[in-house]
């Protein structure tokens, strides 16, 4: 029973690694109706420099953490407005394979800068979080970290003007134009939000996974599965699909169908939610007119 | 075809066979590489180019043939050849499986639902229940074909010639399946699927049936990638396997059949030219070019050489 437990507990840990960065899918997905193949790439290329601040640089954890938030703000805005702003109303192929090309660049970049040999990445959080048996302390921490930041976007969007002003651009943008919100720029302001979760998500991951430029491969797939299962629109969705897909991946791993096997749930889950019901569990059923 | 692209095709194809009796064999093995890339890419045009299907995960069909060609020659002692028969039957069989669920998704979802299969992949292969036969981690290998009836050519120069004679059959036949019904059925499907479902096209079957062969073309590449390396390993097909063919067709040319050929060259040389500066090189150069591309020549280096002709073409008309 305590095993049972730990599974859950642990599954809860990585699911809100996937909760966050399937968060920062739904974002861009909500503003845009893009998904970005390459959110797990900009993740990962946030980590290196995490990594690089704290052992090259020599700075500690907290203050290369809140650094590399930054940066990743900055450079989520960055590629949006240089990038992908080009191709916004170009066809879903020119579209998906920008994405693609940004996934390659910035996984052969970091592997040119920084060598493909793998790092450990240590946790920041203090022993004295873990409970027991049960849980890590990164664990713990893991949880903590994305419960604070589904609280501050919670906040953000629902009681700051410009949180306000994000929220129409996405879901009216021409009437949003009309009353005078800057739509281009909220859209490049959603993805320095997503690109700065997924940065909060890669830091907390490498530590699990050590670091490494394909580290983030499979985590994006799961984060796929989580947005699919809870409604690619809808971020509360998003958040309880992560949790509920890394209870499954975990408990399935561990019992069912063994460990070397765990990818292919996340392919049933994506492939499984788009063919039943692609809206997932709390997302709009789209009615599109001929 | 006017006379001028069968003068066009004639000298190519004397070229393509005069070629490995002129470059060295490990030059010969590249060219060996380009037309089975050339394979590959054809069967992914047919699929994302002529029908607007997407897939990312185009690996998944590579990886089948090669390993239903490596299990044959090793379990069951198939000569090499018959096993390109067999394992484009089942890459047609897998491929039409895979297209009945994906006829429900349209644009970015089936591109997320194959990008998915496309990066569990190598784990699918490694799986402990099939190990018996795929040989797990390790792979299989397999020995190198001799050339038949005494022929006076050196192994390498046999891959070649047997790899160039199949892409020829199978190009030849996409361009016939492309250029009459099948083909304007599958544009208009790409172009407005209602319209084409009002004008009496079957949507479900066509779609389907267009993944069918499109996996089986990509599944023969796989075949003779197997007999040309030796070696198949699960490693080598990961998500960067499906990629390479996404780069193929964007920088060869979207729903062009010489496209293939261009986008081919592409994936083979450059690589190699960049390989010299970083291991990382080819893929940072790959990404801009993709990138270049969208912008500059959506249509790949067929739709430029196209653009070249016709302005050539209209001022010769004016002069």
């Amino acid at each position: 029973m305590d095993a049972f437990l730990h599974q859950i507990l642990a599954g809860l840990a990585t699911g809100g690694i996937y909760a966050s960065l399937a968060l920062a899918l739904v974002m861009i997905y909500q503003s845009t109706h893009l998904v970005n193949f390459a959110q797990g790439e900009m993740a990962m290329f946030a980590t290196y420099i995490a990594w690089a601040l704290i052992n090259a640089a020599g700075m500690p954890y907290w203050a290369a953490f809140f650094l590399t938030v930054a940066f990743a703000f900055v450079f989520g805005v960055v590629v949006e407005r240089v990038i992908i702003r080009p191709v916004e109303s170009a066809s879903v192929l020119a579209v998906v394979v920008v994405f693609i090309a940004l996934l390659v660049i910035l996984n052969s970049v970091t592997g040119w800068i920084f060598t493909y040999t793998m790092k450990t990445f240590d946790s920041p959080f203090p022993k004295g979080l873990g409970l027991g048996v049960y849980m890590s302390p990164h664990e713990v921490g893991t949880i903590l970290v994305t419960l604070v930041v589904l609280v501050l976007l919670y906040a953000f969007f629902r009681y700051t003007p410009l949180g306000l002003a994000m929220r129409a651009a996405a879901q009216n943008p021409d009437s949003a134009r009309l009353v005078g919100i800057r739509v281009g720029w909220m859209l490049a302001l959603g993805w320095g939000f997503a690109a700065a979760i997924g940065a909060v998500a890669g830091m907390m991951v490498a530590p699990i996974v050590y670091l490494d430029p394909n580290m983030m491969g499979s985590v994006l797939l799961y984060a796929f599965a989580a947005a699919l299962v809870g409604g690619i629109d809808n971020p509360w969705g998003a958040v309880f699909g992560g949790f509920l897909v890394g209870v499954l991946e975990n408990i399935l791993g561990a019992y069912v169908i063994g460990h070397e096997l765990k990818l292919a749930v996340a392919l049933v889950i994506i492939v499984g939610v788009l063919t039943v019901k692609p809206s997932g569990l709390f997302g709009k059923v789209l009615v599109t007119r001929v | 075809m006017s006379r001028r692209q069968l003068i066009v095709i004639a000298i190519l194809l004397a070229v393509a066979f005069a070629l490995p009796f002129v470059v060295s064999p490990y030059r010969t093995f590249q060219f060996t590489l380009v037309i089975i890339y050339a394979i590959a890419l054809l069967g992914l045009n047919i699929l994302t180019g002529f029908n607007g299907q997407f897939s990312l995960g185009h690996g998944a069909f590579y990886a089948i043939g090669a390993y239903c060609t490596a299990i044959l020659i090793d379990q069951a002692g198939f000569p090499y050849w018959a096993t390109l028969p067999i394992s484009g039957a089942v890459c047609l069989a897998f491929g039409f499986l895979f297209g009945l669920p994906a006829l429900r998704l349209e644009g970015l979802y089936l591109a997320l639902a194959t990008f998915a299969l496309g990066v569990s992949l190598p784990q699918l292969l490694k799986y402990k229940a099939i190990e018996k036969w795929t040989g797990g981690v390790q792979g299989i290998v397999i020995a190198k074909p001799e050339a038949p009836f005494g022929l006076p050519l050196k192994p390498d120069q046999w891959l070649y010639f047997f790899c160039l004679v199949v892409a020829i059959v199978l190009f030849f036949v996409a361009w016939n399946l492309l250029r009459g019904r099948v083909g304007r059925a599958l544009v208009a499907i790409r172009d407005q699927h209602i319209a084409a479902e009002a004008m009496g096209i079957n949507n479900a079957i066509y779609k389907s049936l267009t993944f069918g062969v499109s996996a089986m073309y990509t599944g023969i590449a796989g075949s003779l990638s197997a007999i040309s390396i030796q070696f198949v390993a699960p490693d080598s097909f990961n998500i960067f396997l499906s990629i390479i063919f996404l780069v193929g067709i964007v920088i060869g040319g979207i729903a062009s059949i010489s496209g293939a050929i261009y986008g081919a060259l592409f994936i083979q040389f450059v690589p190699n030219i960049a390989d010299e500066i970083s291991k990382a090189a080819p893929w940072a150069i790959f990404g801009i070019f993709l990138i270049a591309f969208v912008y500059l020549m959506p249509y790949g280096i067929a739709g430029g050489i196209r653009i070249v002709l016709a302005w050539w073409a209209q001022k010769r008309q004016n002069s």
